[in-house]
């Protein structure tokens, strides 16, 4: 896309969930995030497509990478960002949410990005706020940047979405980038399948478009992408699964397991890793992986959405 | 309760429907001295008293008063949710007279001086008639029971632990046993609490979609299965105070068929709504027990045609701000429902599902029965405890109409069919729609 082009208008005032988008949509944000990967690789980082205008990281869940990838977003559009730090603020103090989103409304910032520990959190404030809601991650609901962060990764690295095979594993029940990513990937046209120990898979997960594995070795079978999820430490220890051993051993992706997949296929993990217990080093690390890819994507598709939604905004002020 | 006034009234050219005595007829219904003097077809035959208020009731239908047994308030301890005094404005409004008042207050209803304090403060302030359920157990903690007898001669009406589940066998066990020397019924709303964990909606792929934690059907059929084992094993009267899944229906069904001393009793809520209902984390939708499936949905309508379930409650469950206006998975669970209680069951009456006397007895006639209350009867000699309703008359559930002191209502901007115009306690008028709206 030339720089003169005028981009398509992506039709919304927030961005809560990859539920709400179409495929069209998804396609719109992830060209325009593909014109921002050449500004983070220039020398001159800094652009002025959102300057003077405030935005703001409130982070109800410490997350050193989603919050410092908003942040560079936002500071390479030239954006004023300011961090909203939960742990030293007056929601320890007992503040309800709707509260703290009155307060940081009435400071008038233009977009507010947040994350926070409960699902639907991000719909609420979209409804007390006036300015534009990105969805960080909610709860295990959705954490549609970092869907749509995958989706250009792997979109850069195949050519295409459609008609792939992504075999999502891990800890579904308790994952939003597993929602995300699985209306994204089949709003896109993939196959999707999961696998994971029946303790970590949501209630009625054959109905929610995907092909269900109990073993690693059917569910990697010619996969073109293969993503893993973090499983929480406090998830390991008899809860849901009795060891990390026996994780590993049945849903830990080391060499043999991937050998299942096709040769170029892609290795994924939203991070951060536990290494040695979803994912083996040597995977994590090999020529398969494209992780650090991952992470730099992010990037770009957290501009992009940025950009798209002040663009959404002027649109309508102008209709 | 005021004392009643003392001018007689006669509702004339009324459709009469008294589940207590099989009567659905056109007649009339004489009040007098706070007692019903007669009411049927035949009433006026004993003539009109002198000085008597006549009211034309032509296409408008006289039952019993509403016996609404599912009531939380908000008072001692919660009153910016909920006074005695604001529950009973509701409950006139909605055509409710007697109401049972679960003992999930702060402090709880668990002794003598609590029970005394709602029956002096429900006489000095309220409209309708508000019975104290007591606590099963101290504090409502599950370990101690409390004076069942004492509690019983204060004026208790049932025993429930509200809201809570009483995890330990042995405890239900000794509570149902005793509470049968004195006659009481122990009402116990079951979810098990290991099961349904941090769940906050019926589990199922709608849950999965919205990342919420689910409540599997089994957390509420496991601890109540045990209690009906219970009731078979001891005699004693156990009612399932709030049924929501074909599951607990059916179980209930083989303990009554097993001959157990056993009633049931389904929300309206879970009777009217299912899980979709709750839309994108809609908190007044969050309830205990929560929507199911609307496969469940219909097997407790079901259950409640073919008297599996003996009753119907509101399940009031008044909830401010502070504790609604929260992503959903932090807010409280309930709704109030005593202004809509009777429209909203009314929809199983309009579209065929159940028919009105049934619908009545189960609103009505049953709970007070059950419970061992006056009212619930037309019968001459009761107290005059009735609603004039006009079972056709549309209106939209408003916010700003709810007389309630908590908004939190499942049905804000629903179509109703079936408006309450007058409710009278002990022949005193305490709603009339001509001057309350």
């Amino acid at each position: 896309m030339s720089p003169q082009a005028t981009p398509p208008i992506y039709p919304h005032r927030h961005l809560l969930g990859i539920r709400d988008l179409s495929p069209e949509d998804i396609e719109i944000l992830l060209d325009r995030a593909d014109s921002a990967v050449a500004i983070s690789r220039q020398s001159e980082k800094k652009t002025s497509t959102l300057r003077g205008r405030t935005q703001i990281n409130l982070f109800y869940e410490a997350s050193t990478r989603t919050q410092s990838s908003f942040e560079l977003a936002g500071k390479r559009l030239g954006a004023d960002v300011m961090n909203m730090s939960v742990a030293s603020s007056s929601v320890k103090k007992g503040e309800t949410l709707i509260d703290t989103a009155m307060t940081l409304n009435a400071m008038r910032p233009d977009i507010l990005i947040i994350r926070h520990q409960s699902a639907g959190a991000a719909a609420l404030l979209a409804q007390k706020v006036g300015c534009s809601v990105v969805n960080a991650g909610d709860g295990a609901h959705e954490h549609p940047t970092q869907a749509l962060l995958d989706a250009l990764t792997i979109r850069r690295a195949k050519g295409h979405i459609a008609r792939l095979t992504v075999a999502i594993c891990g800890d579904i029940l308790h994952s939003r980038v597993a929602r995300s990513n699985i209306i994204l990937l089949n709003a896109m046209g993939a196959l999707v399948r999961v696998v994971a120990p029946s303790t970590l898979l949501p209630a009625g997960i054959e109905r929610m478009g995907v092909e269900v594995h109990r073993s690693m070795g059917s569910a990697l079978k010619g996969a073109d992408v293969v993503m893993m999820l973090r499983l929480q430490r406090e998830r390991m220890a008899g809860a849901f699964v009795p060891s990390v051993r026996e994780y590993f051993r049945y849903y830990g992706l080391d060499a043999e397991k991937l050998k299942a997949a096709k040769d170029d296929a892609l290795v994924m993990h939203p991070g951060p890793m536990n290494r040695g217990v979803e994912i083996s080093s040597e995977i994590a690390d090999g020529p398969q992986s494209v992780i650090q890819e991952q992470v730099e994507m992010g990037v770009a598709v957290r501009m992009a959405v940025m950009e798209a939604l002040l663009d959404s905004r002027r649109n309508e002020g102008r209709a | 309760m005021k004392p009643p006034l003392s001018r007689p009234l006669v509702f004339e050219r009324a459709r009469i429907v008294d589940p207590s005595r099989q009567v659905d007829e056109i007649g009339t219904v004489i009040v007098e001295r706070g007692k019903i003097a007669a009411a049927g077809a035949s009433a006026l035959n004993q003539g009109t008293p002198d000085g008597a208020e006549r009211i034309d009731c032509t296409g408008k239908t006289i039952i019993p008063g509403l016996v609404d047994s599912r009531v939380f308030i908000g008072e001692p301890g919660g009153e910016h949710r909920e006074t005695i005094a604001s529950a009973s404005h509701a409950a006139a409004a909605g055509g409710v007279t007697s109401v049972i008042m679960m003992p999930d207050t702060d402090p709880a209803i668990d002794n003598v001086a609590l029970v005394e304090f709602v029956l002096r403060t429900a006489r000095d302030t309220a409209d309708v008639r508000i019975f104290p359920a007591a606590a099963i157990t101290k504090d409502l903690a599950g370990h101690e029971m409390t004076e069942f007898g004492l509690l019983k001669e204060a004026g208790a009406v049932a025993l429930t632990d509200g809201r809570h589940t009483i995890g330990n066998a042995m405890m239900m066990r000794r509570a149902l046993t005793y509470a049968r020397d004195f006659g009481l019924v122990v009402a116990h709303e079951t979810q098990d609490a290991d099961l349904a964990a941090s769940g906050v909606m019926n589990e199922g792929i709608y849950a999965s979609w919205l990342g919420l934690s689910g409540i599997p059907r089994e957390a509420e059929a496991i601890p109540l299965e045990r209690d009906l084992m219970l009731a078979r094993l001891t005699g004693g009267a156990y009612h399932a105070a709030k049924i929501s899944t074909a599951l607990s229906a059916a179980a209930v069904a083989r303990a009554k068929a097993d001959g157990a001393n056993v009633t049931a009793a389904a929300s309206i809520n879970n009777l009217s709504l299912n899980e979709n209902d709750i839309g994108e984390y809609r908190t007044f939708f969050r309830l205990a027990p929560p929507l199911r499936s609307e496969d469940d949905r219909l097997a407790t309508i079901e259950a409640l045609r073919d008297g599996t379930i003996d009753l119907i409650v509101s399940s009031h469950d008044p909830q401010d701000v502070d504790t609604k206006r929260l992503p959903f998975a932090d807010a409280a669970p309930g709704a109030i429902g005593l202004e809509t209680l009777l429209a909203a069951a009314l929809r199983l009456h309009h579209n065929g599902d159940i028919p009105l006397p049934r619908l009545i007895e189960v609103l009505s006639t049953a709970p007070a029965r059950l419970f061992g209350l006056e009212g619930g009867t037309l019968r001459p000699g009761a107290p005059a405890d009735l609603a004039v309703v006009d079972l056709e008359a549309p209106w939209i559930v408003r916010e700003s109409g709810i007389r309630s002191r908590s908004k939190n209502t499942c049905f804000e901007g629903a179509r109703l069919q079936g408006k309450v115009l007058q409710t009278v306690v002990a022949g005193r008028t305490v709603f009339s729609a001509a001057v309350g709206t």
